[in-house]
């Protein structure tokens, strides 16, 4: 049974009415935000906000690409919420979180024999989350893993093939945990030895024990700039939930910044791409999705100035410099041995949050 | 008699219409961008994040989870600790300022105490991890003259942000202190100086209590603009405490809760209110 909806709640119904006036009066003010229904609109992460990304699409297609970034599902969603139908073309999502941007009806099932789904890694598919009723509705364009970022001139790199590193004396205030709840808790998951996508109420004091011993060994908690900076700077050595959208890019200037698989297991972040069922633009639409998933719209995008990611399309057109940072030919055992993000309902989705919270003020 | 001569009402005269023409902006600006917002945010706070219908959860988690009512209790101390510091380094700058500074170079000097307003707030935050980092000035120095042996941990930390607070909110105490000393007419000081008292009791009984109201101005805008600050904790204290801003973002991001992130907003307004009413109160019983 689902969830009644907003509209059928009078409170809810009013809220959203008071949240859309306000939105509006906003949108007006500062009309031009939102482009021409002629150009693509896009809600995006900011990896997708490379000019060296965008403006081979537009140049090609004679379009304008505008983007919106935000970040978290929720903030996402929120937008969409607060705008027009027919607004946005295109949004980028956790693949994770592609089922809540189909009960809300948001998104259009994409044209499978039109993409090239057949060159894609096989387990970055997510079918599981982008196909529901029969039709798949987003397709992975990026991914990658939260396991052990480290500088390996500072910590001996034998130690990162073990997550119990992370909690020993070691390593005590030479750690940094990366900002995000889900993932380190999958982490903490394997730590203790659980399954990720097995993860129930009952796993939640083991976890939360595991936590904080990751907080009393960490110096602090960031989000993905702040981390990042910190493992570069030197003010750490170790970022727990790192991997190559740390290192990768920063390769370069610190060659000396690199990620581990280690023996327990890593966990396995993964965006996708979808397209809006009002989008007044669907031809274009397709367009992008289908150049961002081409062998050179990968490379683009898998290289991006905000952060780097393994492109989800086997072809690829990186350079071998590229491939090696990334570690391209080391994926297929990667994969093997990385399990799925954690993907709570949103029961216990709430429930992990409050226990992570719990871990951020903890002394 | 009506003037017109062919209707028995008043036309409404110019001077009735014109004050209300003249505020309509003003006032449509305010119920579109903050009473609207603020109904659809206390409506939204009585709502339940599955399903709608009306709750009161939003505000009962609040009181019941720790984690939370310890973010308010971060924030009052850090909001109290910047404050009060603050105020003890912005009275003396403002002082020096209005008193011992040539009065031709006070402009000057007043430009060049405000310059870091003029820089933005998200690049003053990351300069001041810098400067507090392990590898900072701060760090480097210290144990380059020997002082400590191993970096200190400054950066990520209360103390970071309450640096990084004070550095801001030291300019606009001055500024609105300094107003106010500049105000004071200097017979009070002759005034006092006549009747006996000596500098210390003159700037105790006379100069102090009459710029409280601008110590009280600046103190209250330092608590408002502080207690609701992401930016500097986010950057400077890294996530080591939640304050209450980082909480309400928080409940945002990934799960889109809004109306659980609306109640703690309020709560958040209620504590500010409370402390311009403790303000208001105490500012007019002075003035009496």
């Amino acid at each position: 049974m689902s969830a009644p909806s907003a509209s059928r709640n009078p409170l809810s119904a009013l809220t959203t009415h008071l949240r859309s006036a306000c939105a509006a009066a906003t949108f007006l003010l500062g009309a031009g935000s939102v482009g021409q229904a002629a150009d693509l609109n896009a809600l995006i992460w900011c990896d997708h906000s490379d000019p060296a990304l965008l403006q081979p699409f537009e140049e090609a297609n004679n379009v304008k690409v505008n983007v919106k970034e935000f970040e978290g599902t929720g903030a996402g969603l929120a937008i969409v919420e607060q705008s027009q139908p027919g607004d946005w073309d295109v949004m980028v999502i956790d693949s994770i979180d592609v089922p809540r941007g189909i009960e809300k009806g948001l998104f259009e099932p994409l044209p499978e024999d039109k993409l090239p789904f057949a060159d894609l890694f096989p387990q970055v598919k997510m079918d599981g989350s982008t196909i529901v009723g029969g039709k798949r509705y987003g397709i992975t364009e990026k991914f990658g893993y939260n396991t052990i970022g480290f500088n390996k001139t500072k910590v001996d790199p034998a130690d990162m093939q073990s997550l119990a590193s992370l909690t020993s004396d070691k390593y005590k205030g030479k750690v940094a945990i990366y900002d995000y709840y889900l993932p380190v808790i999958g982490m903490a998951a394997l730590a203790i030895g659980k399954k990720t996508a097995d993860l129930t109420e009952a796993d939640l004091p083991a976890l939360k024990e595991e936590l904080l011993k990751m907080k009393a060994n960490a110096k602090l908690v960031g989000e993905v700039t702040a981390s990042q900076t910190a493992l570069a700077t030197g003010e750490v050595d170790i970022l727990v939930g790192g991997g190559e959208w740390v290192t990768a890019g920063l390769a370069k200037e610190n060659p000396a910044l690199d990620f581990s698989i280690p023996k327990e297991g890593a966990v396995l972040w993964s965006q996708s791409l979808a397209m809006f069922k009002d989008s007044k633009n669907k031809d274009m639409a397709l367009k992008f999705i289908q150049y961002i998933l081409s062998p050179e719209g990968q490379a683009r995008l898998a290289t991006s100035s905000c952060y780097w990611g393994m492109p989800s399309n086997t072809k690829a057109a990186l350079t071998d410099d590229q491939k090696k940072v990334l570690r391209f030919d080391e994926q297929p055992g990667f994969l093997a041995r990385a399990q799925a993000y954690p993907a709570p309902n949103a029961d216990l989705d709430k429930k992990m949050q409050d226990m992570w919270t719990e871990m951020l003020q903890a002394k | 008699m009506n003037p017109s001569g062919n209707s028995g009402r008043a036309l409404p005269r110019a001077s009735d219409t014109l004050p209300w023409a003249l505020v309509t902006p003003a006032l449509g600006w305010t119920l579109l961008f903050f009473v609207l917002p603020f109904i659809a945010m206390g409506l939204s706070s009585l709502t339940a994040h599955e399903g709608g219908g009306f709750t009161l959860t939003n505000y009962s988690q609040f009181f019941t989870n720790p984690s939370y009512w310890q973010a308010m209790v971060n924030s009052l101390e850090v909001t109290a600790i910047v404050t009060v510091i603050s105020v003890l380094l912005a009275y003396p700058f403002a002082w020096i300022l209005a008193e011992q500074v040539p009065e031709r170079w006070q402009r000057l000097a007043l430009m060049l105490a405000v310059l870091p307003f003029w820089t933005s707030y998200v690049v003053r935050s990351y300069s001041w991890l810098l400067v507090l980092a392990q590898n900072g000035v701060i760090n480097r120095a210290l144990t380059g003259i020997g002082v400590v042996s191993e970096p200190l941990q400054l950066a990520n930390t209360r103390l970071a942000t309450v640096t990084g607070f004070v550095h801001f909110f030291v300019m606009l105490l001055t500024l609105t202190i300094f107003a106010n000393l500049k105000q004071l007419s200097p017979s009070y000081r002759k005034a006092a100086a006549d009747l006996g008292a000596g500098p210390v009791r003159t700037f105790l009984h006379v100069i102090l209590p009459l710029t409280l109201p601008g110590i009280m101005v600046g103190a209250f805008l330092t608590f408002v603009l502080c207690i609701g600050d992401y930016i500097t904790p986010q950057i400077l204290g890294g996530n080591n405490e939640l304050l209450m801003p980082q909480l309400v973002m928080m409940q945002i991001g990934r799960r889109g809760d809004f109306p659980l992130a609306s109640a703690l907003s309020i709560i958040l307004m209620a504590v500010v209110s409370v402390a311009y009413l403790a303000c208001a109160r105490w500012l007019k019983i002075e003035r009496t």
